[in-house]
């Protein structure tokens, strides 16, 4: 049986190199940090005459980490880019056949991170981001993936539901003997599925569900916590209440109880989604009418506009009984969704209501009262909108937990079919045979992992943006 | 203070006669019955025959009813069938029913019979307990030293290579779930196909097809050793040392930039001094209650590493009864796991007063 190599002809010359580089840097790192315990690694410090010493030692290892992390992106990067340019995935390897498919990714990354630069002074908050290098990272790995979902369909080699019952848990750049791409690339799982088409494809079903739960979880959040911060009293205390009754539940618990085959039976996803669905309608509405109430015409416009689209949708996606049939939610994937927004709401709601607390005490908002502007107009259009940069924030690393809170799902099996792509099964499927075979479910893995550190800085990079201003 | 307490104390016993209210009706959902009347009674019974075996033992009626009996303010049910013989919740078949208690549940200490594990709820639960308690442990003692140092180490300096490092090394380790962080670390050290064990194995560090550490710590059960314990460890203290460190590292660069700070390097203390006897009580006192409010999710590490590595604990079980309708054992261990959240949130709230003496209760 022949398998490709992982780096492929040009990796005989710069494979070397590469292991050097790492060496120096985990060298150089250790010597940092005992450095940094020895106390050697103060700042450079004027002498009574005027000159400086020379470098400290903590300096100099700084200079060796930064140095050797150059050469090992050098490496990797001429070890992708030289497997771009080889004319089979045999001198290619492994690393550079899969640089080659994620072609149109590369592309859209390059035409966003242009455009972006370009405009970016025009861009506001987006713009600025681009002025920190811990936000650029971040956005770059989320927009990989991002573009990775959209464009799985040419990236993947093989449908990722055909088996091919010889290469059952065979080795990455393993040869496919009929026809096709002609290797899978990151090997075969337990069934003989091509591994690196399960990933890319798994992308799609994870960029699917989480940003839409997070921004219905925030629809919900921020209806329920702008009331309950501006008014206080027995309404706070209450929704308080209900907010910390499920924070306090286990998450596990939680979806072991909500997402089982058994509940679709009893209706109560139903009624859940019935429920929360029916926020941002009203968020919207409200949104409206605070806005355009001394505008009758373009007020009925707009709520009229909203009321059709959103009960439209509402009907479908909570009932699934869309009239014309477009809207609409398989079960699974509706109890899936229900409790990921309902787990999610709380604490949204517990950050909005914190910050209209904050936000309340400010003069404007004392200002608007005196012009006697409504409640929901001081909440909606001059609360809200100052609150944006804890919540974007916020948003990003939501995102993030909610990747991992559904990765939890598919590692206990709940709620998703067997075969599904997404990550969490299938690190759940990989993980029976981890001592044998590690590649089928460390690939998915570190692709979530990769995923959620993305989020992670690129909310860093917005945080560090936004208390610029 | 007291007054304080007593507050919380009633709210915490509203929220868990709430919760465990929610979890009662959820397990006791008519699916869920009848599903346990197939697999107690028999898998081809008919509708009617799982509809009587429901009302025979006791799942009838309301679900406040059933809820206050779990709980023991409602008299325990009983059965009399037409040949006379009597059942009831408080006493197994054949004995004598008048002799029996009426009330049994919770407040009795009666947590119910296991169907999965086939005996008393209480006995299976306490032996879990016991194991997971010892995971808890070892988590605690790797994870809070170690992330208190990290965060106060690059806090002291806010800016320095040092903070950007480590501060990378605590975003990475939050984005990376149990699930992710426990393959990882099983393909690195405890597969004898890749990772370091081959290689260590090579140059005959190890015996050959040994592994540096053992991927299952099933037999940590009966004896924990570094070789069978350490993964599972690292795999929870990991997600949690990356937070705590970011929370560490926050309050200490708040209390670095404090006046008195200043005060104290202008008179000439050495930096080392100042750190250690100046800043470092002060911003310990917000880490503590991030740990303390941590332990919820240890809970959620715990569930999804006791099943990655086999460990038979609380986390184990909450799963095989999950899995297997076994809903007196679900119960409990929801009970478990609600009194848990519930208790540290109010000792970090207590624990917060008596360090930081310039918040005041009222």
């Amino acid at each position: 049986m022949d398998f490709l190599t992982w780096t492929g002809t040009a990796g005989t010359t710069l494979v070397p190199v590469l292991q050097l580089a790492v060496v120096v840097l985990a060298l150089a790192l250790l010597a940092r940090f005992i450095f940094a315990l020895a106390g050697l690694d103060g700042p450079r410090l004027p002498n009574p005459d005027g000159t400086t010493t020379g470098r400290s030692p903590g300096d100099l290892a700084s200079l060796a980490i930064r140095y050797s992390f150059y050469a090992a992106l050098a490496a990797i990067l001429c070890i992708l880019a030289a497997g771009a340019v080889m004319p089979s995935p045999v001198e290619a390897g492994i690393l550079g056949a899969m640089a080659v498919r994620f072609w149109p990714v590369w592309l859209a990354l390059i035409a966003t991170f242009v455009l972006s630069i370009r405009f970016r002074r025009k861009l506001g908050l987006y713009g600025k981001l681009f002025d920190s290098t811990v936000g650029m990272i971040g956005f770059a790995i989320v927009m990989f993936w991002i573009f990775t979902a959209i464009f799985a369909g040419t990236i993947a080699t093989y449908d990722p539901f055909s088996q091919i019952a010889g290469l059952k848990n065979d080795a990455p750049g393993v040869l496919v003997p009929d026809g096709g791409y002609g290797w899978y690339l990151l090997g075969g799982d337990h069934l003989g599925r091509d591994v690196f088409s399960r990933m890319v494809m798994g992308a799609r079903e994870v960029l699917k569900i989480a940003p839409a739960a997070t921004l219905f979880a925030f629809m919900v959040g921020i209806t329920l916590g702008l009331p309950a911060g501006y008014f206080g009293g027995k309404l706070d205390t209450v929704i308080s209440f209900l907010a910390n009754l499920v924070l306090a539940f286990p998450v596990i618990l939680l979806f072991y109880l909500l997402v089982t085959p058994e509940i679709r039976d009893t209706g109560i996803p139903i009624v859940l989604a019935a429920l929360l669905f029916i926020f941002p309608i009203i968020f919207l509405c409200t949104l409206w009418n605070s806005r355009y109430y001394t505008n009758p015409p373009r007020r009925n416009l707009y709520v009229g506009i909203t009321l059709l689209i959103g009960l439209w949708a509402y009907s479908g996606l909570a009932f699934n009984m869309d009239p014309l049939g477009i809207w609409s939610m398989e079960p699974n994937m509706l109890n899936v969704f229900v409790s990921v927004v309902f787990v999610n709401s709380p604490g949204v709601f517990r950050i909005v209501r914190g910050l209209v607390m904050d936000i309340k005490a400010r003069d404007y908002v004392a200002a608007g009262q005196t012009r006697g502007e409504g409640a929901w107009y001081i909440m909606l259009w001059e609360i809200l909108p100052n609150a944006r940069g804890p919540l974007i924030v916020d948003f990003c690393l939501r995102i993030g937990y909610t990747t991992i809170l559904l990765g939890t799902l598919g590692f206990f099996g709940l709620g998703v079919s067997p075969d599904s792509p997404d990550w969490g099964s299938t690190i759940d499927d990989g993980r029976k045979l981890l001592n044998l075979y590690p590649h089928p479910a460390l690939a998915p893995a570190l692709a979530l992992m990769s995923l959620v550190l993305g989020l992670n800085l690129l909310a860093d990079g917005l945080r560090e943006e936004s208390l610029k201003d | 203070m007291g007054k304080f307490v007593l507050r919380r104390l009633g709210v915490m016993l509203l929220t868990a006669i709430a919760l465990t209210f929610v979890v009662f009706y959820l397990t006791n959902l008519p699916p869920n019955l009848e599903k346990l009347a197939r697999t107690e009674g028999s898998v081809r019974m008919s509708e009617e025959a799982v509809q009587d075996w429901i009302e025979q033992n006791g799942h009838s009626g309301s679900v406040f009813g059933r809820y206050g009996q779990w709980l023991g303010v409602v008299p325990g049910w009983t059965y009399t069938d037409e040949k006379g013989d009597t059942r009831g919740r408080c006493f197994a078949i054949g004995q004598d029913a008048a002799a029996a208690p009426t009330y049994c549940g919770l407040l009795q200490g009666d947590w119910g019979y296991s169907t999965f594990f086939k005996k008393p709820v209480a006995d299976s639960l306490g032996e879990k307990l016991a194991a997971t308690g010892w995971l808890m442990l070892a988590v605690m003692l790797v994870m809070v030293p170690t992330s208190l140092f990290l965060g106060v180490l690059s806090g002291m300096r806010e800016g320095s290579a040092t903070d950007r490092t480590l501060s990378t090394f605590s975003i990475a380790s939050t984005a990376t779930p149990e699930y992710v962080s426990g393959v990882v670390l099983v393909a690195l050290f405890a597969t004898a196909a890749t990772g370091i064990s081959p290689l260590l194995a090579e140059y005959g560090l190890i015996e050959p097809k040994k592994t540096l550490f053992l991927a299952s710590a099933t037999s940590a059960m009966e004896d924990i050793t570094f070789w069978n314990f350490a993964l599972p460890v690292m795999t929870i203290a990991l997600y949690g040392i990356g937070y705590i460190a970011r929370m560490t590292r926050a309050s200490m660069t708040e209390v670095m930039t404090q006046q008195y700070i200043r005060t104290a390097r202008l008179k000439g203390v050495p930096f080392r001094t100042v750190v250690m006897k100046h800043a470092l009580r002060n911003a310990l006192i917000a880490p503590f209650t991030v740990i303390m409010l941590q332990f919820p999710w240890l809970l959620n590490g715990v569930v999804i590493v006791e099943s990655l590595f086999n460990y038979k604990g609380f986390g184990w079980t909450l799963v095989q009864a999950a899995s297997n309708n076994d809903i007196p054992l679900l119960l409990a261990c929801s009970c478990v796991a609600v009194v848990v959240v519930l208790l540290t949130q109010l000792i970090s709230d207590i624990g917060y007063v008596f360090l930081n003496p310039r918040i005041r209760l009222a």
